[in-house]
């Protein structure tokens, strides 16, 4: 029993938790039990995880664990983690915490709404310790049919049809994405499904040219790759915060983090042959949905189409192909995660007040709720990338690593990626100058209260996260970056 | 020097602790902590000017010091971004510069800012902008500049916007932010460029005098240029949209929605010269590798000196008059360093361009300060509610009319000095830029004297109820001079503008860092001070008295007058730009498309299987008959077909 499977149980015994308890007060025990229990977990698992790195272990993954689970198709239970695992268990664990105070007064139903909750978080965590394809695949499955229910009954606006599409496009990925994941099983002619495993083995160039595209895009639209993004939108604005802060925290990030570990990793020729194609579609992303940003009225809408701007960057990166690249882009999902989950957080609580998301219907938000109308600014200026705040250690990194592609094509696409910065902080001012700033728009807003203190808790812990990660870099972008080097020598032999 | 540390160290605290402590100070404590900060960092800075320009000159020439350097981010093995502090002569310079601007604005709002709300944000504000430029000053490298770039942009954005409930305000706030970081998007890809090849951030490889980085540069163009003068053509648009060059000079009158002080200390004596520092940080560069550019800069700021003064003439709010002012005295720099040679005499525009920015940031800061003791006594920012109020203001009368003559050029105040070496670099670079320079400095004096006889001379002050400015005082009493605290800083300039042109700026400041003698150019002084003094004398005979000649000859020139007033519609063509490109022709329809394109096939494709789903789904009744039915034909069906083949 490795303890790498604590962040799959501990959310288990939550549920079992939830279902002994019978009133809000014990749900909310058990769940913010839990919740810290992750949070714990994920430090000591950073700290093990620097140490046996510092003491010198320079094996690909630690703390690896393999147990037969279905033996007539080699599936197996194992897990392990490296440095990206390791930053992305810190980045759920934030988020899991932060959505438990977000949702502290859901209504209706908040056991069955935390259920799903902590079921959805099973697949998340699960997904990043497991080095199995095929229990990577079910994880990955766990995570997204809770999504229907948490949307279609918690959620608001046009709920079901939201909650029907996103479930129907990220399923219509996964199908996908079964297929890449059986041929590279049989492509390689693998006795296990075990990725590190594969990676040694060679898949057949021309089967690669078939399960590449499966696999990566069967991620990416989970990763808002466009043209596949448009579930985005609609089902952030539908959802209730704690699942948009989920989704758009963690769940977007599955699809790049699949993306490099299993599409690219195990593909590396038809990576190389075939990247222009996924590099003009990202380029497209990051460009098209800052503009997409621009226009929208609805807050959500707005915070969704820069989430496909910003994501376009996390996949955009990853297919440079190079540390430097790579290594921001897994920063770029953690500040990505971090700082969309306290816009969403926000959100949600803005919207609890005003009844209204709409952007024309408000204004000057800071007289009446200082506490989160600062937080809104930092939000978005950690978004638009101002240095000490996450974004833009992210930004630089990816910027920095693209730029050292010089040919021509790569050239382009990075400077129209790196235009972004400022349609970013055109989308950003607008909102802030209209709703924050600016003369009190109702005048029914005069009575609004500022947080409370669980919604104080949950957005003063992620702009601390942001507020870390932008000021003190250096710690966990060489962690990050030490791992990225092992995966990135095997695309570029 | 390792207490220079503490430089950085205590605005960022002062910061912290006035932005981020969650109660609510009396506005008295709050204002002593930022005042005492910045008081002591005042004290550290001159110590590290005494320190380093006593000590650390080796053979005659100003060592470049650096004091820490620490690894901030690592990219790739050659380039990382390192937090540092450089001291060499333009950083210790400018360490002096901005923390006494910076100190007597603290002091000036202790009066200024009284009763306001906000109060203690207000402090942590400025205490964040000091951190900022401070930092930026004594950047090691170019990407450290970067991030205290971008801070001292936020912090600009947080002052201008301080009143956040006046629309005016935010727009404008929003603005400055916008267009800057517009300028930023180049100054990055120009950082970009030039690390990629050179693969170094650090200024001290950089700038060195024989330096070989640029080797790899060499035999690579890109439209006719190579890519060493696009990155440093990038790097200089970003210095432009910090220092309000033409065409990016927008943002800078709007940003006058601040508060006065920080007027005088972002938009007029530190952030917004900012440009030039980069652009001397980088002048060996510039001068070795890309003279064009350098060429370039010197004509964009030639005619951002001539644009900005022009309108100058004609705006009627003091503090409009004092922004275009601003901008085209900060071209008056960018010319003086885009003619600049580089060693010995031929060094003159650059020693004239840094002497220039010291100046300048003197008596800039006093005109704004002297503007915040006008408008607190008048409450209105427009001229046409001023008249004759030397009666009423002494102090700032006096002090205000020497930073008057200081701008224009009169000897013995420090304007002078700093203005005739930049006009005798622009004389000996070319005649042309010389000769518009001299006529710049005349419309200089023109439009300063026009202002100042505006609001101490001419019509007597009468009241008039005015919405601009601080309603809560009221209208209707009559002016009186400001408290002490208001009144100290204005002196404390005053002195400072008297007494610093005769500073042996060349021993300090030049670029090579050796001595540089500075000798008056007889002639170019005659002919600067006549024109000058004929200018003065223009404004005296329009504006001293009530007068109709204004206009006169407002209408004689009419087109140039509207022009000008409307400040020659750039920004009708900026609003036309993202207003009608930008949202409705590019967003709109990126909208427009993701909705109804890309989403409805999306549906589309949902909405074929639904409608298949409804069509076969009465295979699936439940009726046994109808199961039966089909089950014999398919049955009978597959018989015929075996039998057939």
């Amino acid at each position: 029993m490795n303890f790498l499977s604590l962040f799959v149980l501990i959310p288990i015994f939550m549920i079992l938790g939830l279902f002994i308890s019978n009133n809000r007060k014990q749900y909310l025990i058990v769940m913010t039990l839990g919740a810290s229990l992750l949070m714990i977990m994920s430090g000591i698992v950073t700290y093990m995880y620097l140490t046996e790195r510092a003491a010198g272990n320079t094996a690909e993954m630690l703390f690896m664990a393999d147990t037969v689970w279905y033996a007539p198709f080699n599936i197996h239970y194992s897990v392990g983690v490296d440095g990206i695992s390791v930053a992305m268990l810190i980045l759920s664990s934030i988020i899991v915490f932060t959505g438990v105070f977000a949702s502290w007064k859901i209504d209706p139903l908040p056991k069955e709404f935390f259920l799903w909750f902590s079921l959805l978080s099973i697949g998340v965590y699960g997904f990043f310790i497991t080095t199995d394809l095929f229990t990577m695949f079910m994880y990955y499955e766990i995570a997204l049919i809770p999504m229907y229910l948490l949307i279609g009954i918690w959620g608001t606006g046009r709920k079901e049809y939201s909650a029907m599409k996103l479930t129907l496009m990220l399923m219509g990925g996964s199908a996908l994405l079964l297929v890449g994941i059986l041929g590279i099983y049989f492509g390689s002619g693998a006795t296990t499904m075990n990725f590190l495993e594969i990676a040694k083995l060679h898949i057949p160039v021309e089967m690669q040219y078939y399960f590449f595209p499966l696999t990566f895009m069967g991620f990416g639209v989970l990763g808002a790759l466009f043209p596949f993004h448009t579930w985005s939108p609609d089902g952030h604005a539908s959802a209730p915060t704690a699942v948009s802060m989920l989704h758009a925290g963690v769940l977007m990030k599955l699809g790049g983090y699949g993306c490099f570990r299993v599409a690219m990793f195990l593909m590396p020729e038809a990576a190389h042959e075939m990247a222009w194609i996924f590099l003009i579609l990202t380029g497209i992303s990051v460009v098209y949905g800052a503009f997409g940003a621009i226009h929208q009225t609805d807050l959500k809408y707005i915070n969704a189409y820069s989430s496909v701007s910003h994501c376009g960057l996390v996949l955009f990166a990853i297919l440079m192909m190079n540390e430097t690249a790579t290594t921001g882009a897994i920063l770029q999902m953690l500040s990505h995660g971090l700082m969309t989950a306290l816009f969403f957080a926000l959100i949600g609580m803005i919207y609890g007040r005003t009844h209204t998301r709409d952007i024309r219907l408000m204004g000057g938000l800071m007289k009446v709720l200082p506490f989160l109308g600062v937080s809104y600014v930092i939000a978005g200026m950690a978004s638009l990338g101002l240095p000490s705040l996450s974004g833009f250690v992210a930004e630089m990194t990816i910027f920095v690593g693209a730029f050292q592609h010089s040919d021509i094509f790569h050239r382009v696409l990075t400077i129209t990626a790196v235009s972004s910065i400022v349609i970013t902080a055109v989308y950003i001012l607008r909102v802030v100058g209209k709703i924050i700033f600016g003369p009190i728009y109702d005048k029914h807003h005069e009575e609004l209260t500022d947080a409370v203190w669980y919604e104080r808790l949950s957005v003063s812990v992620l702009i601390i996260a942001i507020f870390a990660m932008g000021s003190a870099p250096f710690w966990i972008s060489s962690m990050i970056g030490e791992s990225v080097a092992p995966i990135l020598s095997q695309l570029i032999k | 020097m390792q207490y220079t540390l503490l430089i950085l160290v205590l605005p960022l605290l002062s910061f912290i602790v006035l932005g981020l402590v969650d109660s609510k100070w009396k506005p008295k404590v709050a204002g002593t902590i930022g005042t005492i900060v910045l008081g002591i960092i005042t004290a550290l800075s001159y110590y590290t000017a005494f320190e380093y320009f006593t000590l650390h000159k080796v053979a005659g020439v100003y060592e470049k010091v650096i004091v820490y350097d620490m690894e901030w981010l690592r990219f790739t093995d050659a380039l990382h971004i390192n937090l540092g502090i450089l001291l060499d002569p333009i950083s210790v310079m400018m360490l002096v510069v901005i923390s006494t601007i910076s100190f007597m604005v603290n002091i000036y709002s202790l009066s200024y800012m009284d009763g306001e709300k906000g109060f203690q944000r207000y402090y942590a504000f400025l205490s964040l902008f000091t951190f900022s430029m401070l930092g930026l000053v004594v950047a090691t490298n170019i990407f450290q500049m970067y991030i205290f770039w971008e801070l001292v942009g936020v912090s600009s954005f947080l002052l201008i916007g301080f009143y956040y409930t006046k629309p005016s305000a935010v727009a404008a706030a929003k603005k400055a932010f916008i267009v800057t970081r517009f300028a930023d998007l180049f100054f990055l890809i120009g950082i970009l460029i030039l690390s990629f090849y050179t693969k170094t951030f650090d200024f001290t490889i950089l700038t060195a005098e024989h330096t070989t980085v640029f080797a790899g540069t060499t035999g690579i163009t890109f439209m006719g240029f190579s890519v060493l003068s696009w990155a440093m053509a990038g790097i200089f648009i970003g210095g432009a949209g910090k220092s309000a060059m033409f065409p990016l000079q927008i943002w800078l009158p709007d940003a006058m929605e601040g508060p006065t002080p920080v007027s005088a200390l972002i938009h007029a004596a530190t952030m917004v010269v900012a440009g030039v520092f980069l652009v001397a940080r980088f002048f060996p560069v510039y001068y070795f590798q890309t003279p064009e550019v350098l060429h370039g800069i010197a004509y964009v700021g030639a005619f951002t000196a001539l644009f900005a003064a022009v309108i100058a003439c004609v705006q009627t709010d003091i503090k409009r008059v004092l922004a275009f002012s601003t901008i085209s005295q900060i071209a008056f720099m960018m010319v003086a360093l885009g003619v600049s040679g580089y060693e010995g005499h031929e060094g003159t525009g650059y020693m004239a361009s840094m002497f220039h920015l010291f100046t300048h940031a003197m008596f800039k800061a006093l005109l704004f300060l002297g503007a915040g003791s006008v408008i607190h006594a008048v409450h209105s920012n427009e001229i046409k509610d001023m008249g004759g109020l030397r009666k009423y203001l002494p102090i700032t009368n006096w002090t205000f009319l020497i930073a008057c003559l200081a701008i224009a050029g009169i000897p013995p105040f420090s304007g002078f000095f700093s203005k005739d070496e930049i006009l005798s670099a622009s004389y000996e670079f070319s005649p042309f830029i010389g000769g518009l320079m001299t006529f710049v400095a005349a419309l200089t004096a023109f439009y300063m004297f026009r202002l100042y006889y505006s609001i101490f001379w001419g019509k007597d002050y009468t009241i008039k109820a005015s919405s601009h400015g601080h309603d809560d005082h009221g209208a209707g009493h009559t002016p009186h001079e400001s408290p002490f605290a208001m009144a100290f800083p204005l002196i404390f300039l005053a002195a400072v503008t008297c007494v610093a042109g005769f500073i042996p700026f060349g021993e300090f400041v030049s670029s090579t860092g050796a001595d540089y003698h500075i000798h008056i150019n007889l002639t170019v002084a005659i002919v600067s001070v006549v024109v000058a003094s004929i200018s003065i004398l223009i404004a005296t005979m329009m504006y001293r008295k009530q007068s109709t000649t204004p206009d006169k000859l407002a209408k004689i020139f009419s087109g140039l007058y509207k022009g000008a007033s409307n400040r020659f519609y750039i920004d009708e063509v900026y609003m036309f730009i993202t207003k009608n490109i930008v949202f409705n022709n590019i967003s709109r329809p990126i909208a427009w498309f993701d909705r109804h394109v890309i989403d409805a096939t999306m549906d589309g494709f949902a909405n074929t299987t639904q409608w298949v789903s409804l069509r076969i789904k009465g295979f699936q009744s439940g009726q046994l008959q109808q199961y039966a039915y089909v089950f014999l034909f398919g049955t009978l069906l597959i018989a015929v077909l075996l039998f057939i083949f």
